[in-house]
C-alpha cells in the first residue's frame, strides 16, 4: 500500500519540493512561520492550522512572516511575481480577500492582458475556505466564484490530499496567478501521497465514481458529501456519476457535457452561496449545450442566500448533506415531464 | 553621482519630451480623435526625470494614472506609447491597456496604474525580487497626494521598513486629488512626516526643482542600493491640467495655472540655471525643443495612421496557457 499523509502534511510536501526545485519559491503570509520577532521559538505556529510548519527550518527567509496587512504582502507577491520570483502567498481566510481584493483582481488578473501579452505573473495565493468549523460568517465563507467570475486567475480546489499536492505543484509551476483554495476541514484528511513530486493538470476534472443515472457534479469537501449520498443511492439502485472538478477556472467542461449526454441528468453540489456560483454556472452551460438531452430539470443543491451561522444547530442546516443531496438526485430520477 | 554635461542635455531633453508629449495629447485629445480617459503630467516632470536619471533596466518603477512622464523617463518609446493611447496595434501594449496601463517589463516599467495606491504593494514586490535576485536593483513607486492617503500606500511603507527593501516612495503632491485639496483629505501637514512613523527618512522636496529632486533621490537611490531601507521623499508639484482631460477645473483659482506657468515652470528654472552656469548654451537647448517636438509630431502622425488591432486580439493574452 502507498504512504498515507494528510491533506496538510501533503500541501506542506509539494511546497517543500518546489522550494528544493526552484529557488525563485518563496512563501509569504501571516505567521507562516510565526513567531518571528518575539521572544520565543522560530517556527512557533507554521501557518495558522500548521501547513508550512518545518519550512523554516529548511529554507530560512525563503519564508517570511507579514504583517496583519494583506494588501502590502499579496501585492508583494504579485509584484515580485512579475519580478522574476514565483511567490505562494498565504491569504489565511479567504474573506480576507476584502482587504486586498484590488491586488488580486485589478492588478495580477489583468497585467498580462492589459501590458499586451508582456506580463507573466507566476503567484500562488493559497487561501482557506469553507463553512463547517463554527467559524462564523467572516471566516466560513466559499467565494471561489467571485475569483472564477475574474479572466485572468486561474482557480484550483483540491478535495483530497493526493490532488491537493499534485494540483499545488502544477499551481506552483504555472506561469499564470492561481487561487488555491484549501477547505478547512479536509486539512486532517488522510490519503495516498506518492512520496515524488508530481502535477496534475489544470482543467481535468476527476470522475470519482462512474454511473449512467445521474450525473453529480460537485468540488471541494462537497465532492465527499456527494459520493456519500451516491453510496446510498445505490443501495436504492440510483447509479451516480460523481465528478470534481479540481479547478473552476479553467473548467472541465467536456467532462460534465460528455458525462450528461450518457446520463440525461444534472446534480449540481456547490458549498458556496447559492447566486451567480459554481453551480448556476454549469447548470448553465449544461442547459444551454446539452438541453436536447436532459430528462429532467437540472437541480443545484447550495447553501441558503444568507451568511454562514455561528451556532452549529444552524451551521449544519447551512451546509449542503448527503441526505439533501440524495433527495436532489431522487427528484430528478422521478421526474415525470 | 555628478551630472556632467551629457547628463544636463539628457534630463533636459526627457523632460522637453514629457512636456511636449502631453501638450500635445491635450490638443489631440480634445479632437475626440484620442478615447477614453486621459491625466496628463505636465508641469511635474522635474520629479520623474530627476528620479528616474539614477535608474537603469535593472530597476523598477510603478506608476499611476498619470503616468506618461514616468514611463517616458524610465525609458518607454515614445512611438509605442502614442500609438497605445490611441488604441493601436502597434501600441506599448497592443492597444489593449490604454493611458493608464501602458508598461514595458524589459525596462523595468511595472505599469501606470488605474487604482490610486495600487502600486506601493507591487513596488514592494519588485524590491524584494531585487533583492532576492541579486542585481542590486532598487523598486521606486510614484504615488499621488490621493495615493498617499491609501491605506495600501501606508501598509507598503510598513512592510518596506520591516523587510528593508530597497524601495523609494516617491509621493507627487501636487495639491489636488482629483477636485479635493490635498489640504482638506490628509491629516498632516507634510506627508514626508508620515515617515517617521514607519522609522524610514521622509524629505521635503520641491518637485519643480531638477536638482532638488536630483540630490534627493540619489541619496534615496544610494541608501536602498546599500541595503539600508526605503524613503519617502515628498515633492511639492503642481499640474497644469486638469484631473483628467475634460475637467473644467472650476476648483482652482482662475489665474492659478497661469501664474505657475509664469513663475514655477521646472524646464524653464533648469534651462535657466544651466544656461547661466555657462555648462550649456541656450542654442543647444533650442535644438533640443525642435528635435522633441518633430518627435512627437511624428509620433502622432504615425499613432493616426496605425492600425487598429485585429478582431483576434479580443480574446489573446489573458492567460499564458489556458
Amino acid at each position: 500500500m502507498e504512504r498515507r499523509i494528510t491533506f496538510r502534511q501533503a500541501i506542506n510536501e509539494a511546497l517543500t519540493q518546489e522550494m528544493e526545485r526552484d529557488k525563485r519559491v518563496v512563501i509569504m503570509g501571516e505567521d507562516v512561520v510565526g513567531g518571528s520577532g518575539t521572544d520565543g521559538a522560530m517556527d512557533a505556529w507554521g501557518g495558522v492550522l500548521g501547513v508550512t510548519k518545518g519550512l523554516w527550518g529548511k529554507f530560512g527567509d525563503r519564508i517570511m512572516d507579514t504583517p496583519i496587512t494583506e494588501s502590502a504582502f499579496v501585492g508583494a507577491a504579485i509584484g515580485a511575481a512579475t519580478a522574476g520570483l514565483r511567490p505562494v502567498v498565504e491569504l489565511m481566510f479567504v474573506d480576507f480577500m476584502g482587504v486586498c481584493f484590488d491586488q488580486i483582481f485589478n492588478q495580477a488578473a489583468k497585467f498580462r492582458y492589459m501590458f499586451g501579452g508582456k506580463a507573466v505573473t507566476p503567484v500562488v495565493v493559497r487561501t482557506m475556505f469553507g463553512a463547517g468549523f463554527r467559524a462564523a460568517a467572516q471566516h466560513s465563507q466559499c467565494l471561489y466564484p467571485i475569483f472564477t467570475h475574474i479572466p485572468g486567475l486561474k482557480c484550483v480546489v483540491p478535495s483530497s490530499p493526493y490532488d491537493a499536492k499534485g494540483l499545488l505543484i502544477q499551481s506552483i509551476r504555472d506561469d499564470d496567478p492561481v487561487m488555491f483554495f484549501e477547505h478547512k476541514l479536509l486539512y486532517s484528511m488522510e490519503g495516498e501521497v506518492p512520496e515524488e513530486p508530481y502535477t496534475l493538470q489544470l482543467g481535468e476534472a476527476n470522475v470519482m465514481r462512474e454511473g449512467d443515472d445521474v450525473t453529480i457534479v460537485s468540488l471541494g469537501r462537497m465532492v465527499h458529501t456527494a459520493a456519500e449520498a451516491a453510496a446510498a443511492l445505490s443501495s436504492e439502485g440510483i447509479d451516480c456519476e460523481v465528478i470534481d472538478l479540481r479547478t473552476t477556472s479553467p473548467l472541465d467542461e467536456d467532462s460534465i457535457l460528455e458525462s450528461v449526454e450518457r446520463t440525461g441528468r444534472l446534480v449540481v453540489v456547490d458549498e458556496a452561496s447559492p447566486r451567480c456560483n459554481i453551480a448556476t454556472d454549469i447548470s448553465a452551460a449544461v442547459a444551454q449545450k446539452r438541453f436536447a438531452c436532459l430528462k429532467a430539470p437540472i437541480q443545484m443543491v447550495t447553501p441558503p442566500h444568507t451568511p454562514v451561522p455561528f451556532s452549529d444547530a444552524l451551521e449544519d442546516l447551512y451546509i449542503p448533506n448527503a441526505s439533501r443531496i440524495a433527495s436532489a438526485v431522487r427528484d430528478v430520477v422521478r421526474y415525470k415531464a | 553621482m555628478h551630472l556632467g554635461k551629457t547628463d544636463l542635455l539628457k534630463a533636459y531633453r526627457t523632460m522637453r519630451l514629457i512636456r511636449e508629449f502631453e501638450e500635445r495629447v491635450h490638443v489631440e485629445f480634445a479632437t475626440g480623435e484620442i478615447p477614453g480617459f486621459v491625466h496628463l503630467y505636465a508641469g511635474e516632470e522635474a520629479i520623474a526625470v530627476g528620479l528616474c536619471i539614477h535608474l537603469d533596466d535593472r530597476d523598477w518603477i510603478t506608476s499611476t494614472h498619470r503616468g506618461h512622464g514616468h514611463c517616458l523617463a524610465k525609458g518607454c518609446d515614445v512611438h509605442a506609447m502614442m500609438a497605445e493611447i490611441y488604441g493601436k496595434a502597434s501600441g506599448l501594449c497592443g492597444g489593449k491597456g490604454g493611458s493608464m496601463h501602458i508598461a514595458d517589463l524589459d525596462k523595468g516599467m511595472l505599469g501606470a496604474n488605474g487604482i490610486v495606491g495600487g502600486g506601493p504593494p507591487l513596488a514592494c514586490g519588485a524590491g524584494l525580487a531585487a533583492k532576492r535576485l541579486g542585481k542590486n536593483g532598487v523598486a521606486v513607486a510614484f504615488v499621488g497626494d490621493g495615493g498617499a492617503n491609501q491605506g495600501s500606500t501606508l501598509e507598503s511603507l510598513n512592510l518596506a521598513s520591516i523587510w528593508r527593501l530597497p524601495c523609494i516612495f516617491v509621493i507627487e503632491n501636487n495639491g489636488y486629488a482629483e477636485a479635493t485639496s490635498c489640504k482638506y483629505a490628509g491629516a498632516c501637514q507634510d506627508f514626508a512626516d508620515r515617515a517617521n512613523g514607519f522609522n524610514m527618512p521622509g524629505i521635503v522636496v520641491d518637485g519643480h526643482d531638477f536638482f532638488a529632486v536630483y540630490e534627493a533621490a540619489g541619496e534615496a537611490v544610494r541608501r536602498a542600493r546599500e541595503g539600508a531601507g526605503p524613503t519617502l521623499m515628498e515633492c511639492k508639484v503642481n499640474r497644469y491640467f486638469g484631473h483628467f482631460e475634460g475637467d473644467a477645473q472650476t476648483y482652482r483659482a482662475p489665474d492659478e495655472v497661469k501664474k505657475l506657468r509664469d513663475t514655477r515652470d521646472c524646464i524653464r528654472g533648469f534651462a535657466r540655471k544651466v544656461t547661466s552656469g555657462g555648462l550649456v548654451t541656450a542654442d543647444e537647448l533650442a535644438q533640443i525643443d525642435q528635435e522633441v517636438v518633430r518627435l512627437i509630431d511624428d509620433s502622432v502622425v504615425q499613432a493616426k495612421a496605425a492600425s487598429k488591432p485585429e478582431a483576434a486580439e479580443l480574446l489573446t493574452d489573458v492567460y499564458v496557457t489556458y
